[in-house]
């Protein structure tokens, strides 16, 4: 095959599209004839075209602290990314099986801690978390599961081998942006859909209501979304995931508890709401229970909860599984309650709190990637080999001030995909968020969240950080 | 419903059809000042006047020259009325009921803000002045059909047209009111052939020119009496009232003729004075002063929705201000 994609180089790194210099993998042979059977120009024509129906749709996401109210166009590339189904399977076994062990291991904790007292896991570790929370101790949540929704990101690296690299459990965003984008995609090349088999996204809204639905034991329970407002930068999320199942988007102000049950107020008078899909942090739920000084949350909604009158997914208290030190243990976790190995290793890490790996990372901070362990987005971290001399001294004084708060992991090579740019490919690093369900059974979206640091050489793929997305394409 | 999406979707019809009738507002001021004889200078304060935001206006621009009005009208986003203003909170509006109206329906917002939105950045002139005035009503009017053509017919659907009418019978009372501020060269003119003129580019403003001339030919109060009384033609204001006194009632579940709550009593007593007026008691006290105070009634018949339907839930301030008209 020679055409002007032929010199594309993955330039060492592991290319998901290619197996070496102008050599498309199995999977993407069909997909790179088909660009290069296009004209010179159309695939930038394409881009522009995918750009703007996603204008048109509204697509936003919001970015703390810009103007313009508040809202970007979601960064988007057209060139997908292609798992073949072999790879899937792996991942998919990987996740079901993380999933039914942070849950347990959740459940544990908030009764006989006995992975605690089998000195699997400091105790010390559990108790000075910021996601552990003493009101959720004896807790118990409808079939005993804590978390009913996670998004677990994985990255591949050199070897061709998928490792984790975090647990979303408490409120995983971005599925929304896995639904669209395939709407997007299927806009954009619709003839490549009928030359691949790609495995449909569409089913999560329909999976997700039945997971809802199946925490609570009525015949036809109401659920809602609770969402903090529009200014939420997952707001779209929301509200598309609340039209796709059908179900009220709620606000706490739009909630009452009355009577020990929690209530929705509507033209008509009230109406009782029996599962909260909640978008808002635990600390917010509900101001008699956390945050006194907070305004938002629902008062007396942790007591009704309690009590059983209404079901929260995923349940206060998933933050403890969600600290980034308490994912360096996740494999003895696997290990400890299900007596198995992990299907998807863990990257390794290197906990400040202990002392020999906090010597080490202080000594090799040029080549690690420090994170703080209770920060998402791409914030409170340092990449070591990119970051200053001053940045590295900062972050070595407050990792000594507060060791507790940092893990650091080596400097990963995250796969690449070749990215648009201008009418030609250049490899981009990516990173893959597949959606974890959790209701009567474990369910995994085919497809996930392929974020793509747009940046040349950048590794950090967050969109708040100059990150865009691509379709995932799941073969079956 | 939830009383939130109530609202929500009521204002965001109500700001669509502001944004339409304010292009409707330029749009008469400029068919009258075209025609006005040579000599004359172009009256473009009563505009301001007619919109009852004149005050913000002298604040900021003195003297009304046409430009400053149709900036301030237009594309001002410091005027929470502008039609730049009136997008954005309904795309706001939409944006925080977008679980509850059609896909397409947002997707025709968005279009519609983005349209608006660039036309604001590239900035007016008298050239691209008619193009942009005519397509803020076709969005207008393609967000109407598509709201109808997609969205159930059920309490969502009654809540959009009680929004749509109230915010439409406001303003047909003021293009009306456009007239009475827009003072003739001379008394003596009353009832001339210029006149006249002014009259039909007033009925045209409304798009109800046509619907007009099958009533006969254009007399001063054949006009008044059409564009307030006539029970058919969609932008007269009983026509508003009746549509929204069906909504109403079919929001409640009451029957016509009575009432459960301050909005239906307010609303029905007003239309009830159209129903059982005629143009004399329109006119006798003053058109001008008539039109005023059917635009203080319908302020009270929206002040009793607000009450009766979306209060229940304590303003969120940090909301938008949606519920700030």
């Amino acid at each position: 095959m020679s055409n002007r994609f032929s010199h594309y180089d993955p330039e060492g790194f592991y290319d998901e599209l290619y197996e070496d210099k102008g050599q498309p993998r199995p999977g993407s042979t069909l997909l790179l004839r088909k660009f290069a059977s296009l004209p010179e120009g159309e695939l930038k024509k394409r881009q522009e075209a995918a750009e703007r129906v996603i204008l048109n749709m509204g697509m936003t996401f919001g970015i703390s602290g810009s103007d313009d109210g508040h809202e970007q166009i979601f960064p988007f590339d057209i060139v997908p990314r292609i798992v073949l189904a072999s790879d899937w399977e792996r991942i998919e076994s990987g996740l079901r099986q993380r999933m039914r062990a942070l849950n347990l291991f959740i459940d544990d904790v908030y009764h006989d801690q006995k992975i605690l007292k089998n000195g699997v896991i400091p105790s010390e570790l559990i108790y000075s978390g910021k996601g552990f929370l003493q009101p959720c101790i004896g807790l118990n949540p409808p079939r005993g599961i804590w978390c009913h929704i996670a998004g677990i990101d994985l990255v591949r690296i050199g070897d061709g081998q998928y490792y984790v690299l975090e647990d979303n459990t408490r409120c995983p965003s971005g599925v929304a942006y896995v639904l669209e984008a395939r709407q997007v995609m299927k806009r954009t090349f619709p003839e490549l859909f009928e030359a691949y088999r790609v495995r449909p996204v569409d089913g999560y809204p329909s999976q997700l209501l039945e997971t809802l639905r199946s925490l609570s034991d009525l015949p036809d329970p109401t659920v809602v979304i609770l969402t903090p407002g529009i200014f939420n930068s997952a707001y779209y999320e929301h509200s598309l995931l609340a039209q796709k199942m059908g179900v009220e988007l709620v606000e706490a102000n739009d909630l009452a508890v009355v009577d020990g049950s929690v209530h929705m107020r509507t033209t008509k008078g009230s109406q009782r709401v029996d599962v909260i899909y909640r978008r808002i942090n635990d600390d917010y739920l509900d101001p008699l229970a956390f945050r006194h000084d907070s305004v938002l949350g629902v008062p007396g909604l942790m007591e009704s909860y309690k009590r059983g009158r209404v079901a929260l997914a995923n349940a206060p208290g998933t933050g403890v599984s969600d600290d980034k030190a308490i994912y360096a243990y996740i494999p003895k976790i696997i290990n400890y309650y299900l007596a198995e190995e992990p299907i998807l290793p863990n990257v390794p890490t290197y906990v400040c709190s202990d002392r020999r790996d906090r010597t080490y990372v202080l000594e090799h901070l040029d080549q690690l990637v420090v994170k703080a362990t209770n920060e998402a987005g791409g914030y409170g971290m340092m990449i070591g080999p990119h970051a200053s001399k001053q940045e590295r001294e900062d972050y070595a004084r407050r990792i000594e001030a507060d060791p507790r708060n940092y893990i650091a992991q080596p400097t990963l090579a995250l796969s690449r995909v070749p990215t648009l740019v201008e009418d030609h490919l250049e490899g981009r690093h990516v990173d893959l968020r597949p959606y974890v369900l959790y209701g009567r059974d474990v369910y995994v979206l085919p497809g996930g969240m392929t974020r793509v640091a747009l940046r040349k050489g950048s590794l950090v793929v967050n969109s708040s950080q100059g990150g865009g997305n691509k379709d995932t394409w799941v073969l079956s | 419903m939830l009383s939130r999406v109530a609202s929500s979707i009521y204002w965001l019809n109500r700001y669509v059809e502001r944004a339409e009738n304010y292009a409707r507002f330029i749009e008469v001021n400029l068919n009258l000042t075209l025609d006005l004889p040579r000599g004359t200078t172009e009256q473009w304060e009563p505009l301001v006047a007619t919109t009852g935001d004149h005050e913000s206006f002298t604040d900021r621009y003195g003297k009304a020259t046409k430009e400053a009005v149709i900036q301030f009208l237009s594309v001002d986003a410091a005027n929470p009325n502008s039609i730049l203003s009136c997008l954005t909170s309904a795309r706001e509006n939409a944006r925080s009921v977008r679980e509850v109206i059609s896909t397409d329906m947002w997707e025709q917002v968005n279009r519609f803000y983005l349209m608006v939105r660039a036309a604001a950045s590239k900035g007016l002139s008298s050239h691209n002045l008619h193009t942009f005035l005519a397509d803020v009503k076709a969005n207008s009017h393609l967000f109407l059909g598509i709201t109808d053509a997609t969205m159930s017919h059920g309490e969502g659907w009654h809540f959009a047209r009680l929004g749509r009418l109230l915010e439409r019978a406001d303003k047909t009372s003021r293009i009306l009111d456009v007239k009475y501020f827009m003072l003739l060269p001379t008394v003596a003119e009353v009832g001339t052939p210029f006149d006249i003129i002014q009259w039909s580019a007033l009925l045209k403003s409304a798009s109800a020119l046509e619907n007009y001339k099958r009533f006969g030919r254009i007399s001063p109060d054949d006009v008044t009496a059409f564009l307030i009384l006539d029970s058919t033609f969609p932008r007269a204001i009983r026509y508003c009232l009746i549509k929204s006194e069906d909504s109403l009632h079919a929001i409640s579940g009451s029957e016509h003729g009575s009432y459960e709550n301050q909005a239906e009593k307010r609303l029905g007593r007003l239309r009830a004075e159209l129903d059982f007026g005629d143009l004399e008691d329109c006119v006798s006290g003053g058109l001008h002063e008539f039109l005023d105070q059917f635009q203080a009634q319908l302020n009270r018949v929206g002040d009793a929705i607000c009450e009766t339907f979306f209060a229940p839930r304590p303003v969120h301030s940090t909301i938008t201000g949606a519920e700030a008209q």
